[in-house]
């Protein structure tokens, strides 16, 4: 059973009269453990893809199987459970609430799902430490530099220990370096089994995975499981 | 999400943005302060002449000449026109009833004194002696109208303290003869200063026995009669009796109108009261106001936050999860604004109690029940559309928002 199974999947918009086939007929199917990277230019339709996986967005068409259950009749509120257990997000503006520290970042989606201060407490420090930041717990974003900010980010999006984690260019705003830590702090993770799924403009992280999805005009151009590795360009 | 978590998260997102906070808690709190502040106002107004009432006398029941217009019109009456005079004979007939303790009736005219060399506009009241412990008040110096005669009084005067302050200063008065009209008489005494009553103010009155006060206006009817009844279960008891010997007396009709201390009590009471009340709802307005403006601070912190609530949503919050927390918030500020509100106009009624004295200003239970019930309220209902728009926003579109 595949971790993630998309089948027919269409995501239409409609701006004005013109109308936008941001996914088109898209079957993909993505194993536990995997470490894939979406790419492709600007426009192709990856963050609406990966939007879609997280269960932000709904497809006008086709089916989504999580784990072998259709996440796509759920109703709102399901969903929001899927989300709050299943999946993490990572994002390239590392959507820290400003006024929250760190620690409380990284707890919020604990808090969310209800889960008792005290325990909360016990495994923020514990990520905050695995993460190296058990010095900044309670340093607020802009006391933080943008790699610790993800690195924040990360651990929040970990710290419910989801199936798989969603990044959207989660080292667009960083410079090489720090990008480059960022990248293997979320490799680090996926050899330790978590599934991660990476959208990235960058050839050369793109390349890092043990996969590639090559999207174009919403549709699925390249597949390196399917049709072998990338052709050299 | 817990509810202890949901109160912490909207305590942090209030105090995290100050000035919007503190706009709309002001807001709050100015409106629950007028409440409290003119209620205070109102109610000090009722609670004042409420005592200026009680301070007439206690178990006191009115006689006046005439038919009052509650009585209904009726032909006989329209018939017979003119009531009897109501005179000191029918006054004294009272005083021989079984529920009556004291009796004094009451003449009242313009007139002028002259003594020490000045001259003065005074109403002059003709009564007896027993008007001084009905109305419960003090002298000064001397005696007040000795006991005599009620047809045949001394050529005697009691004055009030204003007078014997203007005309004699601080040379005694009691033993001097003034001229009053165009009888000459003896002071023999000066009442204490009771201050400003309702109606007549005390201090400027001259009081004469009561047939030197009609010989002077040369009229026989009274102003009123004062009955002070032997208890206050004996008000009605004495009521009655009242009604009865005057009709009796008057050929049985009924052309006097008896009023109890409580009857007129209540009318003000009840006008003061409503008073109050259209001036707390009045006050309410700035209430709605305010929960108008907690609105919009909560419109805007939704819009301010779009990013924040999609995150919320990725991290797996449900829709009624983000409201909750929006609306405690709404909820927050209006409670805190209410709360700060309500010190306010405790700290203005003091402020008022201070200046004035005389004026109790409290604010009345009610009030203070309704207008933080209303601030609560309004908060709540204003804070619901924001709330339910924030839950509503769409993740992608409020992600993409930074
Ligand atoms: N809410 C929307 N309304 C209308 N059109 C949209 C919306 N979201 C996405 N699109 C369109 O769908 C297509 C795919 O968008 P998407 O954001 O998935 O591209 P992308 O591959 O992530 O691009 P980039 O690399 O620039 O982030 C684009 O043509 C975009 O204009
Ligand atoms: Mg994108």
């Amino acid at each position: 059973m595949s971790l993630i199974r998309l089948a027919g999947i269409e995501r239409v918009f409609h701006l004005g009269d013109s109308t936008v086939h941001a996914l088109n007929r898209l079957d993909v199917a993505i194993e536990s453990g995997e470490y894939v990277a979406i790419m492709g230019p600007s426009g192709s339709g990856k963050s609406t893809l990966l939007n879609l996986l997280g269960l932000l967005d709904r497809p006008d068409a086709g089916s989504y199987h999580l784990e072998g259950r259709d996440v796509t009749t759920l109703s709102p509120d399901e969903q929001a459970a899927v989300r709050s257990r299943r999946i993490g997000f990572v994002f390239q503006s590392f959507h820290l609430v400003p006024r929250l520290t760190a620690a409380e970042n990284v707890a919020l989606p604990m808090m969310l799902a209800g889960i008792p201060a005290a325990e909360r407490t016990q495994r923020v420090a514990q990520a905050l430490k695995d993460f190296g930041l058990d010095r900044r717990a309670d340093h607020r974003p802009d006391q933080l530099s943008g790699g610790q900010r993800q690195r924040v980010a990360i651990a929040r999006a970990t710290i419910m220990q989801p199936a798989v984690l969603l990044a959207d260019e989660p080292t667009g705003n960083l410079d090489r370096a720090t990008g480059d830590d960022v990248i293997n702090l979320l490799e680090a993770l996926n050899q330790r089994g978590m599934t991660l799924i990476v959208v990235t403009h960058d050839q050369k992280i793109g390349s890092r995975a043990r996969r590639q999805l090559m999207m174009e005009d919403g549709e699925l151009r390249h597949d390196s499981l399917r049709d072998g590795a990338l052709p050299a360009a | 999400m817990r509810s202890a978590d949901i109160l912490r998260f909207a305590r942090d997102a209030a105090t995290g943005y100050p000035l919007r906070t503190s706009l709309s808690v002001l807001a709050m709190a100015i409106g629950v302060a007028a409440v409290v502040v003119l209620t205070a106002l109102g109610d000090g107004a009722r609670r004042y002449v409420v005592e200026q009432f009680s301070a007439l006398g206690s178990n006191l029941v009115i006689v006046l000449p005439g038919r009052s217009a509650t009585g209904g019109f009726s032909p006989a009456n329209a018939v017979t026109t003119t009531p009897r005079d109501l005179t000191v004979d029918d006054a004294f007939a009272l005083t021989r009833q079984p529920s009556v303790r004291r009796v004094a009736p009451l003449a009242v005219g313009n007139s002028e004194i002259n003594a020490n060399g000045r001259l003065r506009e005074v109403v002059v009241a003709g009564t007896t002696s027993t008007y001084l412990d009905i109305r419960s008040f003090n002298m000064a110096q001397g005696a007040f109208l000795p006991e005599a005669d009620w047809n045949r009084g001394a050529p005697v005067a009691v004055i009030g303290s204003k007078i014997k302050q203007e005309i004699f200063g601080a040379a005694p008065a009691v033993g001097e003869l003034v001229r009053l009209g165009d009888r000459r008489l003896r002071i023999v005494g000066v009442l204490k200063s009771v201050g400003q009553g309702l109606g007549m103010n005390t201090d400027e009155v001259v009081f004469v026995p009561v047939s030197v006060a009609q010989n002077m206006f040369n009229s026989n009817t009274l102003f009123r009669v004062l009955i002070e009844a032997r208890s206050r279960g004996e008000i009605e008891a004495v009521k009655q009796e009242a009604a009865a010997v005057l009709k009796a007396r008057h050929g049985g009709e009924e052309d006097i109108t008896v009023i109890t201390q409580d009857a007129v009590l209540a009318t003000f009471d009840k006008l003061l009261r409503a008073l109050t009340a259209a001036v707390a709802g009045i006050a309410a307005i700035s209430l709605a106001v305010a929960g108008i403006l907690v609105m919009n601070v909560m419109l805007v912190a939704v819009t301010q936050r779009t990013g924040e609530i999609g995150l919320l949503k990725a991290l797996g919050a449900r829709g009624a999860t983000i409201r909750n927390a929006f609306m405690a918030e709404a909820a927050m500020l209006s409670l805190v604004g209410a709360f700060t509100g309500y010190g306010l106009g405790l700290l203005g009624a003091f402020v008022l109690r201070r200046m004035y004295p005389v004026f109790p200003a409290y604010p009345p239970d009610w009030a203070v029940i309704a207008a933080l019930g209303t601030a609560l309220g309004t908060g709540l209902l204003f804070g619901i559309m924001p709330a339910r728009r924030a839950a509503r926003l769409d993740p992608v579109q409020a992600l993409m928002k930074h």
